[in-house]
């Protein structure tokens, strides 16, 4: 690989990681706004209205946060990858275009409404506004998931040789079929549930952090129970959906899954690998730790299933960052099952959680953060070395821009973006540890 | 036949980011203006803007998002062209945007920190935007009195957004503050009024294709209301100010409609300075039909709700934190 492509991926991938940080916050916040809306507009209770102002500051910071790196995005997509337009723009294009038109300007608009309009429009304006801006981040993911679950399994477009113009000869032949590629519901239920998980630990850590420091807080006492139970609902159903997701992408992307497992050789009843040190040039996993017929058992729900190795792909992703990230998203999963459970059952038995455990959950407050940016990891790199799965190999979408305009830009993209997540963790912190007195 | 398609989509691409310069154009205006402002009137402006600034925003992931879709041959030359100044609004977009919502929650040297950093982000932001145009006016092409070009019309945008920043504060403030905006908005019209000259020399001299669409016979004849038309724009300014609350916006908004009917003449069908045509870069029938249909229905929707919020959030801003009020 050359430098500039090297470049150009570090870049891109910087910002659409830092980027994904902030919507998988507001998909499932903006929901839970809604639930704290309505809950205040059926009791009357004050406390909830205190609740909803204090989430919607932090709201209004995470969308602020997901609109700037969003921009820098829909820019990147040209700067970076003008090869990607090009050749699969006539799909891509319209697709990201739907997402600006029925999700960006509804959320940015009613917004407004959310953050300052309380007096100025009847309750049940400001009401819907609330459920207008989480209708509008779901589509906003809808329609991105789609995109993306179709550059995994495309699907739905047909060659027209004869077609003349700027991107390139694949067209849609059927939008309905794009749209719900084969991955797209699995992808779309992931994303969604991990939205959700995050914003409830978030939820759990700051409320969690605010009653070390003022045990006597009743508004975090009720936010920190909503989060803890939230979680535990969630997080067993994204199990099951993980699993249906890993058995869609077997069927789809095996190569993916042999790079997940670092399943070198195609074989019958395949071991599960649970850690080690994939060694690519060996061809096989040092230190390894395995559970035999592990494999095949998860996958095929056989003990003696067949699985496709690494050797019967001749595109295969690279095998380590692949099935690191897959060994974080799944450990990190786990103890938010420990952690979600443990809290219900101490608010199910004693009402309140001992100090340990509010420590636990405040050290867990961004721990959505790391399960998600290590599943699109997993799903990002094991696509590799296509942009566009058998349509469209990175390396031909790559641009022009020279290694040294690529190397001035990361850099002030790396700093700015550190300064920006340092201030918004001390921010948020901030205002969690305040409480919503003020 | 596909010709009015790939027309409806330069006109809708065209609207969309018109509407971004005017919207935004007004935001980072003010936010050029802050350190002239004492602590209370930058309170005063940034309130003034805080319900918009999103949405405001979003009318720029429009006009790029119609560019990709609807060119999508033009959109990698264009952004690969200008790699480097749309990195400097980008960090400059970003500064500003969180600087917004910082300086909401901050206190003391912070609040100062963010205020000064939200300044600095617009300005980078608006420089970089001319500096983006003054590229693209020229096809990029290279040498240093085309560098130099890019830079005068680099200031030329940043004194357009004071114009426009200042006639805003004069629609949605009163007392001191709108005492001082009346001053910033003379001196910002001065600035657009010397800027305008400057470029409308520089333009034709840049451009060969330029010169022939504005100074043959007898083109000449059916392009000249327009440069009368912005004159009189300016004048309307000039002698609205400190008289009426709202004639300086809507004269400044019509500078920009005039200033963007002059570049579209300029260009059409250009969508690359005689590199690249709009019918040569336009995506596939079926890619831009299926856009279409979701468009027509969506966007009367969007234009109503911005319509609604603007409503809501009318009449003069107000101090204080407007959190939650």
């Amino acid at each position: 690989m050359d430098e500039a492509l090297v470049l150009a991926r570090a870049q891109f991938g910087l910002n659409i990681g830092f980027h994904i940080l902030f919507p998988s916050i507001t998909i499932g916040l903006a929901w839970m706004l809604f639930v704290f809306r309505l809950r205040y507009e059926r009791t009357r209770d004050p406390a909830w209205l205190a609740t909803y102002k204090l989430w919607v500051k932090i709201f209004a910071l995470c969308f602020a946060m997901g609109v700037v790196t969003g921009v820098v995005m829909s820019f990147q997509f040209g700067t970076n990858w003008p090869g990607y337009m090009n050749n699969v723009g006539n799909v891509a294009g319209p697709l990201l275009a739907y997402e600006v038109l029925t999700a960006f300007f509804l959320e940015a608009t009613f917004l407004a409404v959310m953050l300052f309009g309380m007096n100025r429009v009847p309750g049940w304006m400001h009401l819907a506004s609330t459920f207008i801006v989480a209708f509008g981040t779901t589509v906003s993911a809808f329609w991105i998931l789609a995109l993306n679950s179709w550059m995994q399994t495309p699907a739905g477009y047909v060659h027209d040789a004869a077609a003349a113009g700027g991107g390139g000869t694949l067209i849609a032949g059927d939008w309905l079929a794009v749209i719900f590629n084969p991955s797209f519901p699995y992808r779309f239920t992931h994303m969604l549930l991990a939205s959700g998980i995050t914003a409830s630990f978030l939820l759990a850590g700051l409320s969690a952090w605010r009653l070390l420091k003022a045990p006597e807080d009743s508004g975090a006492r009720a936010t920190l129970r909503f989060g803890v139970h939230i979680a535990a609902v969630l997080v067993p159903l994204q199990i099951i959906a993980g699993d249906l997701h890993g058995l869609n992408t077997l069927e789809h992307q095996p190569a993916k899954i042999a790079a997940m497992e670092a399943l070198w050789k195609t074989e019958r009843g395949a071991p599960l690998t649970l850690i080690g040190i994939p060694n690519e040039r060996e061809e096989r996993t040092d230190f390894a730790i395995m559970v035999p017929r592990g494999a095949s058992l998860i996958l095929t729900h056989s003990l003696d299933g067949a699985l496709k190795g690494l050797d019967a792909f001749k595109d295969r992703p690279p095998v380590a960052p692949v099935f690191f990230a897959f060994r974080v998203m799944v450990g990190m999963g786990v103890l938010m099952l420990v952690l979600s459970f443990t809290g219900t059952y101490f608010l199910w038995k004693k009402s309140s959680l001992p100090r340990w455990l509010l420590w636990s959950l405040a050290g867990f407050t961004f721990s959505g953060w790391i399960a998600t940016l290590a599943g699109w990891l997993v799903t990002e790199i094991g696509r590799q070395p296509w942009l566009v799965t058998g349509i469209l190999r990175t390396t031909d979408a790559v641009g022009k821009a020279s290694g040294a305009q690529l190397g001035a830009s990361l850099t002030a993209y790396v700093l700015t973006y550190a300064a920006m997540l340092l201030s918004f963790i001390v921010v948020l912190t901030h205002l969690a540890g305040k409480g919503e007195s003020r | 036949m596909n010709q009015p398609l790939i027309l409806v989509f330069t006109a809708l691409m065209g609207g969309a980011i018109l509407a971004y310069v005017v919207l935004d154009g007004y935001d980072l205006g003010v936010g050029m203006l802050m350190p002239a402002a004492d602590r209370d009137q930058q309170q005063l402006m940034v309130n003034s803007i805080g319900p918009f600034w999103d949405a405001n925003e979003t009318w720029l992931v429009l006009g790029i998002g119609l560019l990709l879709v609807a060119f999508p041959a033009a959109h990698g030359v264009v952004l690969g062209a200008l790699y480097l100044p749309v990195a400097a609004m980008l960090v400059g977009l970003m500064l500003r945007g969180v600087a917004f919502e910082f300086r909401i929650k901050a206190e003391g040297w912070h609040r100062e920190l963010w205020n000064w950093l939200f300044w600095a982000g617009s300005f980078i932001a608006s420089f970089a935007q001319g500096l983006m145009l003054g590229r693209y006016i020229t096809g990029f092409a290279s040498g240093f009195g085309y560098w130099l070009f890019a830079l005068v019309v680099g200031g030329a945008v940043c004194g357009g957004y004071v114009l426009l920043g200042s006639t805003w504060l004069v629609l949605k403030s009163d007392g001191e503050l709108q005492r001082k905006a009346i001053l910033w908005a003379r001196w910002g019209l001065m600035w657009v009024a010397l800027a305008v000259v400057l470029v409308s020399i520089a333009t034709p001299l840049a451009s060969e294709t330029v010169r022939q669409r504005w100074f043959s016979f007898p083109n000449m004849i059916f392009v000249s209301p327009l440069p009368i038309a912005t004159f009189a724009a300016g004048l309307w300014i000039w002698f609205s100010l400190g008289k009426s609350d709202w004639k300086p916006f809507a004269g400044a908004v019509a500078i920009y409609v005039l200033s963007f009917a002059g570049l579209a003449y300029s260009l059409f069908p250009y969508v690359v300075m005689d590199r690249l045509t709009i019918w040569e870069a336009a995506a596939h029938p079926s890619a831009l039909r299926f856009l279409l249909v979701g468009t027509a229905i969506v966007l009367p929707f969007i234009l109503g709700y911005t319509l609604y919020v603007y409503r809501v959030f009318r009449g003069k801003a107000k101090g204080g934190d407007i959190y939650g009020s």
